[in-house]
């Protein structure tokens, strides 16, 4: 696992507040890093008692503790190593029978529009992604890779995951990677695939169901 | 002994309960053997392809309760590829032919056609029940010819199967005689089933004891169905997702189930459904939260602490520690606990962390089995854990990134589970995760002596931990092993001691064709599986320099000789 070791090297936690050279050093190892704030807001669930900091993403309030920024940084950490091993096969552990239901519910969740608030803003997106992909018959987006000189389209609708998604989108910008300039032997699962949502804002493909 | 007439031995082997004590009876001698056979009631087959359906039945004629087992551990995991095997069609066929009298099928990890069930529901006149557990294969025709034909089922249970939904017809299907059943759980059946079939078939059904929902019954029917179950003793919820009228009508139907013990369920839950739980919660032994992502912290914090008489409990990790705490504190019976993870799509953070796992070593001492996702562990927490807790038979770790090390020291974790097997001395099945060394794998094969499974993923140095676990856990059974650096030295390190095992699974590792071939040559009493995918998966990436490098490796007992129905990517040495 050279590409797990080489990440969690990159990514040394240190003290200091977001923004510094840290995660700058720690983004300079992956071509396609999410910048740290917004590495925040994907966790509605850090800690449950810090309803405040999880509504709007930004970075940490001014007077930031020592714990809230070692908490970011743990985030930008664990970020960066995941996308490092998004493409490990059965890992974790889980039953496909429990990913299945999970997937399920999600789009069942959207489809009822329940009154009880969802918690956080997890299932705003969530709703967004699926009322966006019923109404059309496909879903084209734009795709850039860093250091590509153009860019692709994809109909997200022809695929059922986020795995094949990935794997599609590989195989599109294969033949730019041998061309990457920092790391030798770039390989294409280094790659962080992240979009933009309806908010503007940078995001790590991956934490919301794919439907 | 042989002066007693036969009836009599028979009668003393019934006292015998366990499937290794007959199995020992049996090999005294002709007699015995004999009396073993004719009289044993139930077999289980741990691995489908050790045995021939045929030896089977003809050996044991006379047997009501068939439990067989398919695919390995790791397919559970998608590490197996579709289509390996594991077909339910041979056993139910030589059954049909030679066991007139079964009456329970018990089936895990196979391949079920509905055609099997088919054959099943008209081949035994006095059959029973029905248990599959993650099998697949079959749709809800299949169930309908159970239904139709099972005039004395008592027992249906789908638990986490892939069926394929033809529509409700199937439920419709059991006849207006059919009042035996005791136990139906149908929660994995993703499509809608009819209110009316559904309401109908409880009421004629006075034995019922445990029902288990999908996801698609309303709590109106619910509420209708509980007022003709009072005996229910286990519940598995439809969806909770209602208006708070429909709540009161299900809150005074529950109240009348005075012997519910287990609640599971709660699909689509909305948090208005908990406090009509309240009443039941004093009495419940059982609680599987474990599919509702719906309920936060909050919400099963409410619940849970009310559960004083908690036994079990599956719950997901957005309990967070803190949730954790309060299980601690209030569910002092605690034997099993399962924390699943709620992330596991691509990125892996869990706000379950070693604090909640040490607080409820502290808390519930009684606790026997776990299952633990989380965001990282200690060495010191499991060391308080191993020194609360020596009670443990099941112990699964897993850390949500591979190779991490102590979140405090950053040392590996080697102390910690050390620790865990040698206070743990009736430790049977242990998980482990998180970066490890060699060294964990000599406190294993030291203290892990009543150690029957063992789960390695990422672990180890060298060959040498591979073979401090095959030298030193004399009960060992069943070994899986993914991504460790283990290769043909450990592989063909103790070769006879495969034969004491039902199964090896390695893959990831570093293991050869050439070594696997020894091993064949060398024990042929063994199917060495080999299995290299042709996509392009990630784990090929590194294979790139060896192409005699085994991408994975399943290695068994067998006295069946190698099996014909294996797959063009299945090579069987």
């Amino acid at each position: 696992m050279a590409d797990v070791e080489s990440c969690l090297k990159a990514t040394e936690l240190r003290l200091g507040l977001p923004g510094t050279e840290e995660t700058t050093a720690a983004a300079a190892a992956l071509p396609t890093p999410p910048s740290t704030p917004r590495g925040k807001k994907r966790d509605g669930n850090i800690a449950a008692d810090e309803p405040a900091k999880k509504r709007d993403g930004e970075t940490a309030p001014p007077a930031a503790k020592q714990a809230t920024v070692f908490e970011v940084l743990t985030r930008v950490e664990t970020t960066f190593v995941s996308s490092c091993r998004a493409q490990v096969v059965g890992w974790p552990p889980v039953r496909s029978y429990r990913k299945s239901c999970f997937q399920q519910q999600s789009s069942n969740a959207a489809k009822q529009s329940k009154p009880a608030p969802p918690p956080a803003e997890e299932k705003a997106p969530s709703a967004a992604a699926t009322t966006a992909a019923a109404a059309a018959g496909a879903l084209f987006v734009k795709v850039s890779m860093d250091g590509a000189p153009y860019l692709r389209k994809v109909d997200l609708k022809m695929y059922k995951g986020y795995r094949e998604l990935r794997e599609a989108l590989e195989a599109m910008f294969l033949c730019f990677s041998g061309g990457a300039a920092d790391a030798p032997a770039v390989n294409p699962s280094d790659f962080a695939v992240t979009y933009e949502d309806k908010d503007g804002d940078l995001m790590l493909v991956g934490d919301v169901p794919f439907e | 002994m042989t002066y007693f007439p036969e009836e009599v031995v028979e009668h003393i082997f019934s006292f015998l309960p366990l499937h290794s004590d007959r199995n020992t009876v049996s090999l005294v001698c002709r007699v015995w053997y004999e009396v073993e056979r004719l009289s044993r009631r139930a077999v289980f087959v741990g691995n489908c392809y050790a045995v021939r359906p045929e030896r089977l039945v003809q050996r044991f004629p006379n047997v009501r309760t068939l439990t067989v087992k398919g695919k390995p551990h790791f397919a559970d995991f998608n590490l197996v590829p579709p289509d390996w095997g594991g077909y339910a069609g041979p056993w139910i066929d030589a059954a049909a032919r030679s066991c007139m009298g079964l009456e329970e099928l018990r089936m895990k990890r196979m391949v079920v056609l509905d055609e099997n069930l088919e054959l099943l529901a008209r081949s035994f006149p006095r059959f029973k029940a029905l248990v599959l557990i993650s099998c697949e294969g079959f749709s809800t025709d299949g169930l309908a010819a159970i239904a139709s034909h099972c005039k004395l089922l008592r027992e249906l249970d789908l638990q986490e199967n892939d069926v394929d939904d033809h529509g409700p017809r199937w439920l419709s299907c059991f006849p207006d005689s059919c009042t035996s059943l005791v136990s139906l759980n149908f929660a994995c059946i993703k499509g809608e089933v009819n209110p009316g079939a559904l309401e109908r078939l409880v009421a004629r059904s006075p034995n019922l004891r445990s029902l288990r929902l999908n996801r698609s019954v309303s709590v109106d029917t619910l509420s209708k169905i509980l007022v003709r179950t009072p005996n229910l003793e286990d519940l598995g919820t439809g969806n909770l997702t209602d208006e708070s009228e429909s709540y009161l009508r299900l809150s005074s139907a529950l109240e009348k189930c005075k012997m519910l013990r287990s609640l599971s369920g709660f699909w689509d839950a909305s948090p208005i459904c908990v406090p009509f739980i309240y009443p039941l919660c004093h009495h419940l032994t059982g609680l599987n939260l474990s599919y509702t992502p719906t309920l936060d912290y909050s919400d099963l914090t409410k619940m849970i602490s009310r559960c004083v008489k908690l036994q079990r409990l599956w719950v997901l990790d957005c309990i967070s520690d803190k949730g954790l705490q309060v299980v601690a504190s209030s569910c002092k019976d605690l034997q099993e606990l399962r924390v699943f993870p709620s992330d596991f799509y691509v990125a892996g953070y869990s706000v379950v962390t070693e604090e909640g796992l040490v607080a409820i070593s502290s808390g519930c001492p009684k606790l026997s089995s776990l299952l633990y996702f989380c965001h990282q562990m200690t060495n010191e927490a499991l060391i308080t854990v191993a020194k609360n807790c020596p009670n443990f038979i099941r112990f699964r770790l897993c850390i949500l990134e591979p190779k991490k090390p102590d979140a405090i020291t950053n040392q590996p974790l080697d102390e910690g589970f050390g620790a865990i097997v040698r206070e743990c001395k009736g430790l049977r099945r242990l998980s482990i995760s998180g970066l490890l060394t060699d060294k964990v794998f000599m406190d294993i094969g030291k203290y892990g002596k009543q150690l029957e499974m063992l789960s390695i993923a990422f672990a180890g140095d060298s060959d040498k931990g591979m073979m401090h676990v095959m030298n030193g856990c004399k009960n060992l059974r069943k070994l899986e092993i993914r991504d460790s650096p283990f290769s043909d030295v450990a592989l063909l390190g103790n070769v006879a001691k495969y034969e004491t095992m039902r199964s090896l699974w390695m893959s990831g590792c570093n293991v050869t064709l050439k070594g696997c071939q020894v091993l064949a040559t060398k024990m042929p009493m063994l199917n060495v599986e080999i299995m290299n995918e042709l996509d392009e998966s990630s784990e090929m990436e590194e294979n790139h320099g060896d192409p005699s490098r085994v991408d994975k490796l399943y290695v068994y007992r067998t006295t069946a000789g190698a099996r014909n129905d294996a797959p063009d990517f299945v090579k069987i040495l």
